[in-house]
């Protein structure tokens, strides 16, 4: 599979994944929520760039329940109500649709 | 589709025993996908290794979890079997079905997929095999027009599962289909939005036989007990006696702990030591029956070999009633998920965590009072130190 951006090709793997991660930009993360029929809002955004922010610290993406104390924090709500909020903004799941926008690898292991 | 080509696979369609080979050959002159999938497992066969690739990522709106990315590692020589993803699908308290039901499960994959199931994988669940990503959101829409919901995959609640009970089973201490079934709806959303550290499996078995290995193989565990005495019907166990049955043989030594006796005439059990095994009214179930005050005992923490070895469930709570709406149940399960959140590590199991963290601190950070039958089995010593022994030592 392939993407293209600004008259660039961009690999993507079979799950529309980057292949290449330091190829990530802004507009490259627009490109891949549209994949995934997703429009970036701000909240979108504040999402995105917490996981990529994580993931340059720790080299991992953050378990589900870490992100999800992040967003019930700076929206001040609690653990139920931000599940839904981020199912609201990505519905096929944060760690499938939040990751692939942020660029980050794709989560392994679902059996 | 010819002999030829599957040379191997067909080897398994010698000797008595059926083979899926046979059911998938059936299948493969009117699915494509499942010819290929066949050609593909005989080319891993020659090659000793699988030609699926390890994971992928797939799923429908709204859900992060039930359908689980399978693809071939071959699409140009496979191109049946390039998608071939695994849909779960919540599985009827007890596995109970109407006919109709079945008949709208096999029609709606037959007519979306492969057409070939799995009744039922090891969590319980009904489980699609093949389907391409294309047809997902299609298949998930036919499958909630008939009732039907996603079960549970990665870091989430797997469909809860229970034992025939009530419906079929004199043993059933409380009605474990109900609770099941219950709680399956409660948590349709921990079961639908993975959030916790790794999988959790709830299984509820309605008396000690644990027909669904609850202790072996859940999370959490509920199994069915009672308090008091073993009823005794000394005139039918003398029936029994005349029918040629051998209480000595069948009961008396193989009670683990030797509490029951039959002196020839009547049946006497030592009820304080009897630790519930089931033995003696499994054997004679028309002279015992379990006691009239009943409930269950909930033990946590079994798991198979993954990271670390395999664990079986332990006692958390020696006795509770079971009733409905189950709020003790629930309000129990939460508080252990609460604990789980914030100190489970990545795949780390909740029979893990309280391993690491200790049984006496797990229970405070729980807020449940340790007790002395909180074991892993009956007759072994309490795992949890108590304030007492500290100030003794």
């Amino acid at each position: 599979m392939s993407l293209e951006v600004n008259g660039v090709d961009i690999d993507l793997d079979e799950d529309g994944y980057l292949v290449d991660r330091n190829q990530w930009n802004e507009d490259i993360a627009l490109a891949l929520a549209k994949t995934e029929d997703v429009e970036m809002s701000e909240k979108h955004w504040e999402i995105v760039n917490f996981l990529r922010k994580y993931y340059e610290e720790y080299q991992i993406a953050p378990m589900v329940k870490i992100l999800a104390k992040e967003v019930a924090k700076l929206n001040n709500i609690d653990k139920r109500e931000s599940s839904k909020m981020l199912y609201n903004l990505f519905p096929s799941g944060p760690a499938k649709q939040a990751c692939k926008i942020a660029g980050l690898p794709k989560p392994t292991g679902c059996v | 589709m010819s002999a030829s080509e599957t040379p191997l696979l067909d080897e398994l369609l010698k000797g008595p025993w059926p083979s899926f080979v046979k059911e998938m050959k059936e299948m493969a002159d009117t699915k494509p996908m499942v010819r290929d999938v066949l050609r593909q497992l005989e080319k891993s066969y020659v090659d000793k290794k699988t030609h699926w690739k390890h994971g992928g990522i797939v799923g429908v709106k709204g859900y992060g979890g039930g359908i689980i990315g399978r693809y071939s590692d071959s699409p140009d020589e496979f191109p049946g079997a390039a998608h071939f993803h695994t849909v779960r699908v919540n599985q009827p308290a007890g596995w109970f079905y109407s006919s109709q039901a079945l008949r709208d499960l096999c029609d709606i994959f037959e007519k979306y997929g492969s057409g070939l199931t799995n009744m039922h994988g090891s969590t319980g669940d009904i489980i699609l095999l093949g389907t391409t990503t294309d047809e997902l959101e299609p298949i998930f829409s036919a499958l909630t027009e008939k009732g039907w919901d996603l079960g549970g995959s990665g870091s989430a609640l797997r469909t809860p599962s229970c034992c025939v009970g009530p419906a079929r089973c004199e043993w059933a201490m409380f009605d474990c289909l109900d609770v099941c079934h219950e709680l399956t709806h409660f948590y349709q959303d921990e079961i639908h939005r993975p959030g916790f550290p790794y999988k959790f499996k709830i299984k509820v078995s309605g008396c000690p036989n644990d027909c669904v290995s609850s202790i072996a193989r859940a999370d959490f565990s509920i199994i069915g007990t009672w308090k008091d005495q073993i009823q005794i019907n000394q005139e039918e166990m003398r029936k029994y006696v005349e029918e040629g049955a051998n209480p000595l043989t069948s009961a008396v030594l193989l009670c683990p702990t030797r509490a029951i006796e039959w002196d020839g005439k009547e049946i006497t059990i030592d009820n304080e030591n009897c630790v519930r095994c089931m033995q003696c009214i499994n054997a004679f179930p028309r002279a015992l029956k379990p006691g009239k005050e009943r409930g269950a005992t909930i033990l946590l923490g079994a798991k198979a070999p993954i990271v670390q070895g395999a664990l079986f469930s332990s006692v958390l709570i020696p006795f509770m009633e079971i009733e409905p709406p189950y709020e003790e149940v629930r309000d129990l399960l939460e508080r252990i998920w609460d604990v789980w959140d914030d100190h489970g590590e990545n795949k780390e199991r909740i029979g893990e965590l309280v391993e690491r963290m200790g049984k006496g601190e797990f229970l405070d950070q729980i807020g449940v009072e340790p007790d002395v039958q909180m074991v892993f089995h009956p007759r072994e010593n309490p795992y949890v130190f108590y304030d007492e022994y500290y100030e003794e030592t």
